[in-house]
């Protein structure tokens, strides 16, 4: 559905993009996950035709985004980071104009814009001035303009930015309905949010794309070590001397709470078996023995910052 | 030229919807209205002396003494009202981002242009519909010469469709209306008095000086004279300007 090739752009002599290639496929749900100023705004706006790249080729259900500007324009319904929207007009009013743009029939525009509201949940709001609702209903009607003529790609850039935590949920359960018969590409800077809408992530850091898989496969390829929590009561010295004897255990901690350790194995080796025999076997009593998970947050955190030092040997 | 009628509509219920269309009609009208009250009640002092003088009864005539100056007075608070309704057109939405919804929906930047140039015009339409009881009154008073009405009205119509072409350029070149208004009417205001500086210049430049100038070109329209040499210079001033205004939107293509 959107194919992208070694894109690259500058913005005069700052790169934002550098040789980014992709593709997503028909009902995907991607989240580009990265920092801010990673360049994900950057590569939506590329694949909305808003700019074009400095090189490289986006092409949307086989339309490049450059020579086919209009045509593909019309197969994507995006909403822009922050929510741009016309303040002064009625919801209605407004996407009145939306749905007129977007080339909806005269004779289907009303029955158009009342199927998106309702979606929406903002036909209360239709004869409000949009610069007088809430944050929360300006997402909605941002979504609700990108759904009329019923786009197959929704392209959403922060989708939650800004929002109160009930309002989040919404949006994301929202989305998540949306992308049962469209493919969606969204960004975000908040990795729980990805993970639990998308299907595959794409990590992008310093206009390059460090990563690609679903959230499931990136967590077990990335986790390095197992660490295990373990809490006993018993001698320190003795239970520190006794478990880095053991076999596969590369490191011993005491952490900061009492009679409990952090205790790093080797990758692919569960030792917790062994480790509750052994400190059965020397009479200390075991209160907790947990296999610590390696979360999307530490992932992102080593990709992040891992590769920094390739990145100055350029 | 796709989507020209959409952002024709939404241009037109913005500037209805914001009080700046209003504040200008009011005031261009208070301003014009005084105008025309001015040179009436002259003209009917004049004409009263004139009972006297037979041969100042001969000079008298209503096109030189009420409608030029009418016209006259009008173009020169168009020349200030003007920038204040096209400041915004592009200006705003890049401000508050909607520019980014609106060259992402498929419209042409073509389409986007015209429908605001259209729009505009429309408004100044309207402002130049709501002077029309005056030249009503004069018919009540006396017999105008409509032709002469007929021409001026039309040479303002041209006259502030390039004021419109110019401020559309203006507020494409900057993310803040303030600016957009300041560059749209400074430029304004040295195209309309850069004929003056004919006999300054050498003969060459001074002709080249006095052709460009807004004014020269609608001196004739307000003494009722049609001539197709005027009517082409408006043309292409605010073609133009709204090719310049598209190369702009372009050059977000291949500017960084």
């Amino acid at each position: 559905m959107i194919e992208v090739e070694n894109l690259t752009k500058f913005y005069g002599t700052l790169p934002a993009l550098r040789q980014v290639s992709f593709t997503v496929d028909q009902g995907e749900i991607v989240g580009f996950l990265g920092p801010n100023g990673a360049g994900k705004t950057t590569a939506l706006r590329i694949l909305t035709c808003f700019m074009p790249p400095t090189s490289g080729t986006a092409r949307v259900a086989g339309l490049d985004c450059q020579q086919r500007s209009l045509e593909v324009r019309a197969k994507i319904g995006y909403v822009p980071e922050n929510v741009p929207l016309y303040m002064d007009m009625t919801t209605h009013r407004f996407l009145t104009f939306a749905a007129a743009a977007k080339r909806v029939p005269r004779s289907r525009q009303r029955k158009e814009i009342g199927r998106v509201m309702e979606v929406c949940d903002i036909t209360s709001v239709a004869d409000r001035i949009i610069g007088h609702l809430s944050r929360g209903y300006r997402q909605r009607i941002g979504i609700s303009q990108a759904l009329l003529n019923d786009p197959p790609i929704l392209v959403l850039d922060e989708p939650t930015i800004g929002l109160d935590p009930t309002q989040i949920v919404e949006i994301r359960s929202l989305i998540k309905e949306l992308g049962t018969e469209r493919t969606i590409i969204l960004s975000s800077h908040i990795l729980p949010e990805v993970s639990q809408i998308c299907q595959r992530i794409l990590i992008i850091n310093k206009g390059q794309i460090v990563a690609t898989d679903t959230p499931a496969n990136l967590t077990a390829q990335l986790q390095r070590n197992l660490r295990v929590h373990l809490e006993v009561e018993g001698p320190e010295n003795e239970v520190l001397k006794n478990l880095s004897g053991m076999a596969g255990i590369l490191d011993v901690k005491p952490t900061d709470g009492p009679n409990t350790y952090l205790i790093e194995t080797r990758r692919g080796e569960d030792l917790r078996p062994e480790l509750a025999r052994t400190v059965v076997e020397h009479g200390w009593r075991l209160r907790e023995l947990k296999l610590q998970d390696l979360s999307l947050e530490d992932i992102f955190m080593q990709l992040v910052t891992d590769e920094e030092p390739g990145e100055d040997e350029e | 030229m796709k989507g020209t009628f959409t952002v024709y509509r939404k241009e037109l219920y913005r500037l209805f919807a914001s009080p700046v269309f209003y504040v200008v009609a009011f005031i261009f009208l208070a301003l014009v209205g005084y105008f025309f009250y001015a040179s009436v009640a002259y003209y009917s002092l004049v004409s009263f002396q004139a009972g006297s003088e037979p041969f100042l009864a001969q000079q008298l005539n209503l096109t030189d003494m009420v409608l030029e100056p009418f016209f006259g007075s009008i173009s020169i608070v168009l020349l200030l009202m003007v920038p204040l309704i096209t400041m915004r057109l592009f200006a705003e939405e890049k401000k508050t981002g909607t520019a980014e919804l609106l060259f992402t929906y498929p419209i042409s930047d073509r389409g986007a242009v015209l429908g605001k140039f259209c729009a505009a015009i429309s408004v100044l339409v309207l402002l130049l519909a709501g002077t029309l009881p005056a030249m009503i009154l004069l018919e009540v008073l006396a017999s105008p010469p409509w032709p002469t009405i007929i021409g001026g009205y039309l040479g303002l119509l041209l006259m502030s469709s390039a004021f419109v072409s110019l401020g559309l350029l203006a507020s494409s070149l900057t993310e803040n209306q303030i600016i957009a208004g300041a560059l749209s009417f400074g430029a304004l205001l040295l195209l309309w008095i850069i004929g003056w500086a004919e006999s300054l210049a050498s003969p060459i430049l001074g002709s080249v000086f006095k052709y460009i100038s807004l004014l020269t070109h609608f001196d004739n329209f307000a003494k009722g004279i049609l001539d197709s040499r005027d009517v082409l210079y408006y043309l292409l001033f605010i073609i133009l300007f709204l090719f310049s205004t598209l190369r702009i939107l372009e050059s977000r293509q291949w500017r960084g």
